[in-house]
C-alpha cells in the first residue's frame, strides 16, 4: 500500500471518531438513511433466500434457512462479526460507542422525560438489501446488516399498558410497520425512520395491549389483539397504504347467530370470552388462507364459562386473507382451564401421510399436545404429546381434540398438574427442516400445584382467581418430532445444575440447509445443534438468548443472527 | 400518591407484565417467592427471574392502562357511593359490581365503565336508563350518581395485572381436605426411605403451620423455596446437588453442582473455591447426586388425593 492511501483511510477514520467525541448532538455525518427495503408483496410469495424479509423468514413459518455456507463441518469456525446494543427510550446513551446514528426520531402521545422500558429483544429481525429492522417495546431500529451500525431509531412515547414483547416489523415496499403497547399501528418510512401514520388497531381502555409483528400479504397487512382482561379477541386486515381497515374476524361469538355460540353459556360470556391470537400467523398462497393460533378462554382459571367448548378459543383457524371469512378451525383444548393458548405460530409443510402427499400445517400448542391437519380442509390428522409428563388429559376425541380432566383445573385443597401456566412451549417459534423431516420445539415439564382461590360460582375476571405453584420440573428438551405421525424422534435435554430443568431454548429456533438447529441452552449458551441428532456442534456463552435466531447472506458470507437481552450477535465464517 | 407508592406502584405492574408469557421472563438467576401468579406461570425452579428496572412514569402512577390512570376520587365520597350502589344497584350488577343476582353485567369490564373519563358516559346511563335493556332510569340524585361513578372507577383503578378483580371480602379455603391415615400409609411406603416423622420431619407442622405452605414445601422438597433467598421456610433440610467429576486421568472431585451445560461443569469443593471443566461429549465423567430426584419422580406419579391426604399427615407432626 502506497502512502498516500494510507493516510486518506486514516483521514476517513479520523472523521467520524472527532465527531462521535462531541456527542450524538453533532452527528458524524448527514441525517441517516438506511437503503430502501423496496420489498414487493409478491416477493413473500417466494421461498426464502438470502435476506429474512418477514416474521418467520417466509409464509410457512418454518424458519428453516436454505443457506448452506455454514454446515455440520464448518459451524465449529463460526465466529463473532458483530455486536449491537440497543439503548430504548428517546435519549442517545450508549450510541456513541457503536459510532452514533441519527438523532432519534419520537412520536406517541405519552408524557416526555420519562425512562423507557430497558431494550430487550423478544421478536424476529427483518433483514431486507442489507439492512436489519429490530424493535423492542416502543422501539424500532434500522441497523446496517454488515456490522449493525444504527441508520435509524424511532421512539413511541406510550400511555402506558403492559410492555411484555414486541415480536417485530412488517414491510410493505418501502414501509415499515410495527405495534406499540398502548395498540397504536404505527407506519413509517423504511429509509428514515420518519413516522408516516399512526393508527388505534385495538382499545387501550379496554386495556388491550399489542406485541404481535404484523404480517404482510399482497395488499393486505394483518394484525391480531393481545390482552388478559376479559375482551375479545381479533385479527384485523390493514390498507398498507392508508392504515384503513379492510376487515375484522372475531375469535369468539360477539352477536347472536355467530358460530360456536352454543358451546358458551351466553353471548355475554363469550363476548367476554378471550381468544387473542397473540402471534403472526402463516399464509398459502394457493387456498389464500392466513392460518394461525388463537388465545386461551377467559376468566382463564375459574368458573364462569359454562361447561361448554367456548369456540373458537385454543384453535387453530384458518381465514381467507381477502374477506376474513373463516375457512375452518380445529380446536386443540375445549374448554381450557389453565391459560394453554394455541396462538402459537404454526408451520406449513408437504408430507406423506397414510400413503399419500399432503398439504399440511402442523401446530405444538402450550398445553402440551402436537397437532397435524390438511391445512386445505381443516380435516385433522394427527394428535400427540410432545410434553413427556403433561397429565391434564382425560383423552383425545376421536375428533383430535384433547379432552381435559376437570380434576386438574385449579381446586381449593391444590391440583398438581403438567405443565405450568407458563405451558410446554409458549410463544417462542419452532423450527420445520424439509431436509430432515423434522419439527423442532421446544418442550419444558414443570409441575405446579394450582389452588382455586376464587370459587365465585360467577367466575373471576382475566387471569384471577388462582394461586400458582411451581414445585419442579422433569427436564426441558430441544424435541424434534415427525409431524406425520406425530412421533418424537429424539429429545436433547437442557442440562442445568439444579438438575429441575431450567431454560433452554427460551426464545426460539432457527434451522438451515446446513442440517442444524440453532437454540439457547439454560447455560446461557447459543448453541447449534446438528439438525439430525440433536449433537450440540458449536457455541458461544453470550448470555440467555431472547429470541429465534435468523440467517442471511450478505457480501458472499452467511450470517446467523441472534440477540440476548439488549445485545445483538451476529455470528459469520471468516476463511 | 406518594413517591413511594407511586414508585412502587411501577415496580409491580411491571413485575406483573414480565411473567406474562414463559418465554418473556429475562432468565438471570435471582431470587423470586416461591408463589408466581404470572399468565407464563412461573419459571423453572433454578431459572427464578430478574425484575427489569421499574418503569416510571409512563401513566404508570396510577397504573399501566386508563381505568387506572384516572385521577383519584374523593376517599369519602367512594365510601358513600360504595353504599349507594349497594343498596340501589347491588341485586343487578352485584355489591361488588361483578354481576348480580338479577343477571346485570360485570361493571368493572364493561366497555362502558372502562371507557368513562369522567362520568360522561355512566352519568346518562344510570340517570336515564338504558331503553330496551334491564337498566331502569334511576331516581338518585345527582350527587349520589356521582358518588356511586366515583366507587365504580375507584373499583376499577383497583383491577389487578392480567385482569385479576379486585381484591373483594376474605374468603376462608380450607385445603385440608385429605385423609391423614391414608396419608401416614402413602407417607411410609414412598417417603420413609429418606424421611422420618420422628427425624428430620419432627416438629414440621410447628416450624410450617399453614398447610398450604407445607403443602409446597414437601411436593416440591423445599427447593422452590430454599432458592428464593430469603423467603426461605424452615421444616426441610436445603437440598444441596452435588457432582463428581473423574477425568481420564482417574483423578476426581467432588463438590456441590453450580453449573452444568453440555459445555462446562462447575463444582465448589469443601474448602470453597471453585473449579470448572470442560466438557466434551462423555469426557470427563459428570456424576449428580441429586436429593431431590425422589420428589422429581414423585411428581410424575402423585395423585391429588395422595398429596392431598399426605399434608393432611404431615400437619399433625406438630
Amino acid at each position: 500500500m502506497s502512502p498516500r492511501p494510507l493516510a486518506l483511510t486514516l483521514a476517513f477514520v479520523a472523521l467520524p471518531v472527532a465527531a462521535a467525541a462531541q456527542g450524538p448532538a453533532a452527528p458524524a455525518s448527514a441525517p441517516a438513511s438506511a437503503p430502501a427495503p423496496s420489498l414487493e408483496p409478491r416477493r413473500l410469495v417466494q421461498p426464502l433466500g438470502d435476506d429474512w424479509p418477514t416474521y418467520s423468514g417466509d409464509y410457512t413459518g418454518k424458519r428453516f434457512s436454505p443457506l448452506t455456507q455454514v454446515d455440520r463441518a464448518s459451524v465449529k469456525h463460526l465466529t463473532l462479526a458483530w455486536t449491537a446494543r440497543l439503548t430504548a427510550g428517546a435519549g442517545a446513551a450508549g450510541r456513541a460507542r457503536f459510532g452514533g446514528g441519527s438523532p432519534v426520531i419520537v412520536g406517541g402521545t405519552g408524557p416526555e422525560g420519562l425512562p423507557a422500558v430497558p431494550a430487550n429483544v423478544k421478536g424476529t429481525p427483518l433483514m431486507v438489501n442489507g439492512t436489519l429492522y429490530v424493535t423492542t417495546p416502543d422501539n424500532a431500529w434500522a441497523l446496517d446488516a454488515r456490522d449493525g451500525r444504527e441508520f435509524w431509531h424511532y421512539f413511541w412515547r406510550t400511555q402506558g399498558s403492559t410492555p411484555i414483547a414486541n415480536r417485530g416489523v412488517g414491510i410493505w415496499k418501502d414501509y415499515l410497520y410495527f405495534v406499540t403497547p398502548d395498540n397504536f399501528f404505527v407506519s413509517l418510512d423504511a429509509k428514515t425512520g420518519k413516522e408516516r401514520w399512526n393508527k388505534v388497531h385495538a382499545d387501550f381502555t379496554q386495556q388491550y395491549f399489542s406485541t404481535m409483528a404484523p404480517i404482510v400479504v399482497d395488499d393486505h397487512l394483518l394484525l391480531g389483539t393481545g390482552n388478559d382482561i376479559d375482551s375479545p379477541g381479533y385479527i384485523q386486515s390493514f390498507d398498507p397504504l392508508t392504515g384503513d381497515v379492510k376487515w375484522r374476524f372475531y375469535t369468539v361469538p360477539m352477536k347472536e347467530g355467530d358460530p360456536g355460540l352454543d358451546t358458551w353459556p351466553s353471548l355475554q360470556s363469550a363476548k367476554y370470552g378471550g381468544g387473542h391470537p397473540w402471534l403472526p400467523g402463516v399464509y398459502d398462497p394457493e387456498t389464500r388462507l392466513y392460518i394461525f393460533g388463537t388465545g386461551n378462554p377467559i376468566p382463564a382459571y375459574t368458573a364462569g364459562r359454562g361447561e361448554g367448548d367456548n369456540l373458537y378459543t385454543c384453535s387453530l383457524v384458518a381465514v381467507h386473507v381477502d374477506t376474513g371469512k373463516m375457512a375452518w378451525a380445529f380446536q386443540t383444548s375445549p374448554h381450557d382451564m389453565h391459560d394453554w393458548d394455541s396462538a402459537q405460530t404454526p408451520i406449513l409443510f408437504e408430507g406423506m401421510v397414510k400413503g399419500k402427499m399432503r398439504k399440511l400445517v402442523s401446530t405444538a400448542a402450550r398445553n402440551g399436545y402436537f397437532f397435524t391437519l390438511d391445512r386445505v380442509t381443516g380435516e385433522h390428522l394427527v394428535t400427540s404429546k410432545f410434553g413427556g409428563d403433561a397429565n391434564w388429559a382425560r383423552e383425545v376425541a376421536k375428533d383430535g381434540s384433547v379432552r381435559r380432566n376437570p380434576d386438574k383445573d385449579p381446586t381449593v385443597p391444590g391440583a398438581i398438574t403438567n405443565p405450568t401456566s407458563g405451558g410446554t412451549i409458549n410463544w417462542e417459534p419452532p423450527a420445520y427442516n424439509p431436509q430432515t423431516g423434522l419439527f423442532y420445539v421446544t418442550e419444558r415439564n414443570g409441575f405446579s400445584i394450582y389452588y382455586l382461590t376464587d370459587p365465585d360460582p360467577r367466575g373471576s375476571m382475566g387471569l384471577g382467581g388462582k394461586e400458582e405453584v411451581s414445585v419442579g420440573s422433569t427436564g426441558n428438551f430441544l424435541t424434534a418430532i415427525d409431524p406425520t405421525t406425530g412421533s418424537i424422534k429424539w429429545r436433547r435435554p437442557y442440562p442445568s445444575a439444579s438438575g429441575f430443568g431450567s431454560g433452554g431454548g427460551g426464545g426460539g429456533l432457527l434451522t438451515t440447509a446446513g442440517n442444524l438447529v440453532f437454540a439457547g441452552d439454560a447455560g446461557g449458551n447459543f448453541v447449534a445443534y446438528d439438525a439430525e441428532t440433536g449433537a450440540p456442534l458449536w457455541h458461544s456463552r453470550i448470555g440467555n438468548v431472547s429470541n429465534a435466531a435468523i440467517s442471511y447472506m450478505l457480501d458472499g458470507r452467511q450470517h446467523i443472527l441472534v440477540a440476548a437481552g439488549d445485545t445483538l450477535y451476529a455470528f459469520a465464517l471468516y476463511e | 400518591m406518594t413517591a413511594a407508592r407511586w414508585v412502587a406502584a411501577a415496580t409491580f405492574g411491571v413485575a406483573l407484565s414480565v411473567t406474562l408469557r414463559a418465554g418473556d421472563a429475562p432468565q438471570q438467576p435471582a431470587a423470586q417467592p416461591p408463589v408466581i401468579e404470572g399468565h407464563g406461570g412461573p419459571p423453572a425452579p433454578g431459572t427464578q427471574t430478574a425484575t427489569p428496572a421499574p418503569r416510571p412514569g409512563q401513566g404508570q402512577a396510577q397504573g399501566r392502562f386508563p381505568a387506572q390512570q384516572r385521577p383519584k376520587g374523593d376517599p369519602d365520597v367512594i365510601q358513600r357511593g360504595r353504599g349507594i350502589f349497594a343498596g340501589a344497584c347491588g341485586p343487578c350488577p352485584g355489591a361488588d359490581a361483578r354481576g348480580g343476582q338479577l343477571g346485570g353485567p360485570n361493571l368493572l369490564r364493561s366497555q362502558l365503565a372502562l371507557s368513562d373519563k369522567a362520568g360522561e358516559a355512566l352519568f346518562p346511563v344510570i340517570k336515564n336508563g338504558r331503553p330496551g335493556t334491564t337498566m331502569p332510569p334511576s331516581p338518585l340524585p345527582d350527587a349520589d350518581i356521582n358518588a356511586v361513578i366515583a366507587f365504580v372507577h375507584d373499583l376499577q383503578s383497583k383491577i389487578g395485572g392480567q385482569g385479576n378483580p379486585p381484591p373483594g371480602e376474605e374468603v376462608e379455603l380450607n385445603i385440608l381436605v385429605g385423609n391423614a391415615k391414608a396419608g401416614a400409609g402413602y407417607f411410609a411406603a414412598r417417603c420413609a426411605s429418606c424421611h422420618s416423622a420422628t427425624g428430620d420431619l419432627a416438629g414440621l407442622a410447628t416450624r410450617v403451620p399453614e398447610p398450604k405452605a407445607l403443602q409446597n414445601l414437601w411436593v416440591s422438597g423445599g427447593r422452590t423455596v430454599a432458592r428464593g433467598g430469603g423467603a426461605r421456610q424452615t421444616g426441610a433440610p436445603r437440598a444441596v446437588t452435588t457432582a463428581t467429576v473423574t477425568l481420564p486421568s482417574g483423578q476426581t472431585a467432588t463438590g456441590t453442582l453450580l453449573r452444568l451445560d453440555d459445555f462446562l461443569v462447575t463444582i465448589a469443593l469443601p474448602d470453597g473455591s471453585q473449579r470448572t471443566f470442560r466438557r466434551a461429549g462423555d469426557t470427563p465423567k459428570v456424576d449428580v447426586t441429586d436429593p431431590l430426584t425422589g420428589h422429581r419422580a414423585l411428581l410424575t406419579v402423585l395423585t391429588d388425593a395422595d398429596m392431598h391426604n399426605v399434608t393432611a399427615y404431615l400437619v399433625t407432626l406438630k
